[in-house]
C-alpha cells in the first residue's frame, strides 16, 4: 500500500491548489514504529509529509466532526463508512468534503506485534505484503496477513464506499470470512462464564477514554460518564462503573459502528473493546440486515421505524 | 561504595524473607505487559523486563482512593461528620523501580508535601515505602532520562540500587532505609573490589544506549506568555484526541478530582486521578470552560511540565524521561518534539514566519 503515498500527495496538492479544499487530513510518519500520526496539511510543503502504509489504523472521520470549511480527507474503507455515517448524522456536509479513497489491504496490529517480541521493536518496514520487524539483535520478516488488526482480518469493505477520487486500484474484497466468530464464542458461554470473561477483559482498563475519543461515533457534547446532574455512573475504578462505561458506550454505537478498530488500536492497555461493539453489529445484521455506513440514502435502523421491524421482544 | 553481591539463590530467598517484613511489590508479566503488583508468596519480580507499561506511582497514589466516610442517618451521633479513613501503612517495598520512575517520587513530593499543606495519604504511603531500584542496562528508543535529570544508573529517590550483570546481581545501599531492607533480606556477601570498575563500565554503556537527547536548557529563559502564545500549539494538538493516556501513564502527573458517592444513608469521599486533557477538568459550574479548545489543554500539559514547574521550583523539568507517554499515546504526540520546539522557540522569528505563511 506504500505506493499510494505519491498519488495521495499528487491529488492533495492539486485539490489544494485548485481551491477545491482548504485542508487535507491524512497521516504522517510517526516518531515510534507502527504509530503514524493524523496530520492536517494546508500547504504543498505540509502535503509532502503525508504517508500511507499499514500503520494508518486510526479513523480519520474522527477529525472532521463539526469541522468548518472544505476538507480533503484520505479514507480507507472503514473511514469512508464513518464519513457516510457522519453525513447521515449531520456532523459534516458531503459537499464540504473531497474524499480521496484508499483501497485497503488491512492495517497491522501494534499490540499483537509488540507482544510477539520480548525486546523493544525499533523499526518496522513494509515491502509489499511482507513486514520486517527489527530491534537490537533481531530481525524477522513476516506475512502482513499474520499481523493484521483483528477487525481487518474479518473486513468485507476494504474499498471505500464513497469517494471523489481513488489513490489506487480497487482491491478484491475478502469473501467467506466469519465476521462474528468471536461473538459466537462468547454467546455460547453460560451467564457466569460471560461475567468472568468480561470482568477479565476489562480488568486492565484505566478509564483514560482513549477508546471513546478515538471513535468517530463518540461525539456527544457531554458523554454520559461526564454528566454530573444526574451522575449516571461513578468516576472511580470500581469494576461496576468501569463495566457500565464500556457496555453503555457500546450500546450508543449500535447500528453505527463500522468495526474500524480505532478503539482497540488506541487503547493503551490492549483491551479487546470490539468484543462489545461486534455483538451489537451482529444483532443489527441479524435483526435488520444492516451494516453501518454503506449508503448515504438509508437511515440507520435505530433511528427509523418500519412496520415490519422485528418485535419478538414485545411480550 | 559498599556493594553487596547477590547470587540467584540468595536473591530468591532474600525476596521471600523481605515479604515477612514488608508488603513487597514488583514487576510481573500480566497478559502481554509487565505491571507492578503485590507479590504472592514465591512470586518473584521480573528483573529482566524493560519497563512496566504503567509506572509504580499507583502504589503510593492509587487511581481511586477513599479518604473519608460519612453517614446521613439522622439517628446517629456522627451524622454528616466526615471521618478520615484509617490510613496506617504497613511497610512496603517496591522492587525493580527504574531510576526514571524513582526520580518521579521526589518530584511529586513537591506537590503533596509542602510547608503549607501535607497530603497525609500520600506522605504516609511514601514514608512507609522502601524503593529498591533496578539500574537499566539497555534503554528503550523512547527513553531520554539523561536529558531529564537522571540516568540509567540514577539514584535519586531510591533507597537501594540493584545492578544486574548477567545473572549476577549487586545491591548498592543508598539510605538507612535501604540498609535495613538489605539486612532483612539477609544479603551480606561483600562484592569484590574489582567489581566497581565493571559497574562503571556497565553505567557508561547504559548511558550511551540512551539515544534520545532533549535540550531543556533554554526553557527557563523563555518568556512564559510568549511561549503560551506560540503558534505551534494548534498544529501540535491537531492529532490529539484528549484521552487521559499521557497523564495516567505519567509517573509525575499528580492531579486528582474529589468525588462523594452516597449509597443509601452512608457514603464515601474519595479522590480519583484526573487529567488536564479532559474538558471536564476545567469546566466551571457556570458552564464556562477556560480551556475549551483541545490545543489549550495540550498546551497546559506541556507548559506545566516544561515551563511552569521549571519556573516555580527551579528543579529542572517535571518529566523523568521514561518515554511512556510517547510509547502509549494513540496518536503519536511526542514530548521530545514538543520540548524541542519550546526550548528553541524564538518569538521574534516565529511572528515573521506566521505572517509570511
Amino acid at each position: 500500500m506504500t505506493e499510494y503515498t505519491d498519488k495521495i500527495k499528487e491529488i492533495s496538492k492539486r485539490v489544494l491548489a485548485e481551491g477545491r479544499v482548504e485542508m487535507v487530513i491524512g497521516f504522517r510518519k510517526g516518531s515510534v514504529p507502527m504509530m503514524n500520526q493524523p496530520h492536517l496539511a494546508t500547504s504543498a510543503e505540509s502535503v509532502d509529509e503525508l504517508v500511507w502504509d499499514s500503520n494508518c489504523g486510526l479513523n480519520l472521520a474522527n477529525y472532521i466532526t463539526d469541522k468548518k470549511g472544505t476538507i480533503g480527507i484520505i479514507a480507507k474503507g472503514c473511514d469512508s463508512r464513518n464519513i457516510v455515517t457522519h453525513v447521515i448524522e449531520n456532523k459534516i456536509k458531503r459537499d464540504q468534503l473531497y474524499i480521496i479513497g484508499v483501497p485497503c489491504t488491512g492495517m497491522i496490529d501494534h499490540h499483537k506485534i509488540n507482544a510477539m517480541f520480548d525486546s523493544e521493536i525499533l523499526t518496522v518496514e513494509e515491502s509489499g505484503d511482507q513486514i520486517t520487524i527489527s530491534g537490537n539483535g533481531f530481525s524477522e520478516t513476516k506475512d502482513k496477513q499474520e499481523l493484521l488488526q483483528e477487525n481487518c482480518t474479518v473486513c468485507t469493505h476494504r474499498n471505500p464506499v464513497e469517494y471523489d477520487e481513488l489513490a489506487g486500484n480497487l482491491v478484491e474484497e475478502q469473501k467467506n470470512v466469519d465476521q462474528y466468530a468471536s461473538v459466537t464464542k462468547v454467546e455460547s458461554l453460560s451467564a457466569d462464564e460471560k461475567w468472568n470473561y468480561f470482568e477479565d477483559l476489562l480488568s486492565p482498563c484505566i478509564r483514560c477514554y482513549a477508546c471513546r475519543n478515538a471513535c468517530p461515533l463518540c461525539y456527544c457534547p457531554t458523554c454520559f460518564v461526564d454528566e454530573s446532574r444526574p451522575q449516571w455512573v461513578g468516576k472511580s475504578q470500581d469494576p461496576t462503573d468501569v463495566k457500565t462505561f464500556h457496555l453503555l458506550r457500546a450500546y450508543h454505537c449500535a447500528g453505527r459502528c463500522t468495526d474500524c478498530g480505532a478503539c482497540e488500536r488506541a487503547c493503551p492497555m490492549g483491551i479487546k473493546i470490539r468484543e462489545f461493539t461486534k455483538k451489537l453489529n451482529k444483532d443489527c445484521q441479524e435483526l435488520y440486515g444492516w451494516e453501518a455506513g454503506l449508503s448515504l440514502d438509508e437511515r440507520p435502523p435505530l433511528d427509523t421505524f418500519k412496520t415490519d421491524d422485528p418485535d419478538e421482544f414485545i411480550k | 561504595m559498599k556493594l553487596i553481591k547477590i547470587d540467584q539463590q540468595s536473591w530468591n530467598t532474600g525476596i521471600e524473607k523481605a515479604k515477612s517484613a514488608y508488603r513487597v511489590f514488583g514487576p510481573v508479566k500480566e497478559k502481554n505487559d509487565h505491571e507492578f503488583k503485590l507479590l504472592e508468596p514465591n512470586e518473584m519480580p521480573d528483573v529482566h523486563c524493560q519497563n512496566t507499561r504503567l509506572s509504580p506511582k499507583s502504589i503510593i497514589y492509587p487511581q481511586s482512593q477513599i479518604m473519608f466516610t460519612y453517614s446521613l442517618d439522622e439517628s446517629k451521633e456522627d451524622c454528616r461528620i466526615m471521618k478520615e479513613v484509617e490510613n496506617v501503612k504497613s511497610p512496603m517495598a517496591i522492587i525493580g523501580v527504574r531510576p526514571c520512575d524513582a526520580l518521579a517520587f521526589p518530584i511529586v513530593r513537591k506537590n503533596f508535601d509542602t510547608p503549607e499543606y501535607q497530603d497525609t495519604y500520600w506522605i504516609k504511603a511514601y514514608e512507609a515505602t522502601t524503593f529498591v531500584g533496578l539500574a537499566c542496562n539497555n534503554a528503550c528508543g523512547t527513553c531520554f532520562c539523561t536529558s531529564a535529570g537522571t540516568g540509567p544508573f540514577g539514584e535519586e529517590g531510591l533507597d537501594v540500587l540493584i545492578i544486574a550483570d548477567g545473572d549476577d546481581l549487586y545491591a548498592k545501599p543508598i539510605t538507612p532505609k535501604g540498609e535495613s531492607f538489605i539486612q532483612t533480606a539477609g544479603w551480606t556477601m561483600k562484592a569484590e573490589a574489582s567489581i566497581e570498575s565493571r559497574i562503571e563500565e556497565l553505567k557508561t554503556s547504559a548511558e550511551s544506549s540512551v539515544t534520545s537527547s532533549v535540550p531543556t536548557d533554554q526553557l527557563k529563559n523563555k518568556t512564559t506568555l510568549e511561549l503560551y502564545d506560540a503558534p505551534f500549539w494548534e498544529q501540535e494538538a491537531f492529532s490529539c484526541i484528549n484521552c487521559g493516556t499521557c497523564t495516567y501513564v505519567c509517573p509525575t502527573c499528580w492531579c486528582f478530582d474529589v468525588q462523594d458517592e452516597t449509597h443509601g444513608k452512608s457514603g464515601i469521599r474519595m479522590r480519583n486521578w484526573d487529567s488536564c486533557m479532559f474538558p471536564l477538568f476545567t469546566n466551571h459550574a457556570s458552564g464556562h470552560n477556560p480551556r475549551n479548545a483541545k490545543h489549550e489543554r495540550l498546551r497546559q500539559r506541556f507548559m506545566h511540565k516544561l515551563k511552569y514547574y521549571v519556573d516555580k521550583y527551579d528543579n529542572g523539568i517535571q518529566c523523568v524521561g521514561c518515554g511512556r507517554c510517547i510509547r502509549l499515546c494513540p496518536v503519536n504526540i511526542d514530548i521530545r518534539k514538543i520540548c524541542d520546539k519550546m526550548n528553541n522557540f524564538d518569538a521574534d522569528s516565529c511572528v515573521c514566519e506566521a505572517t509570511s505563511s
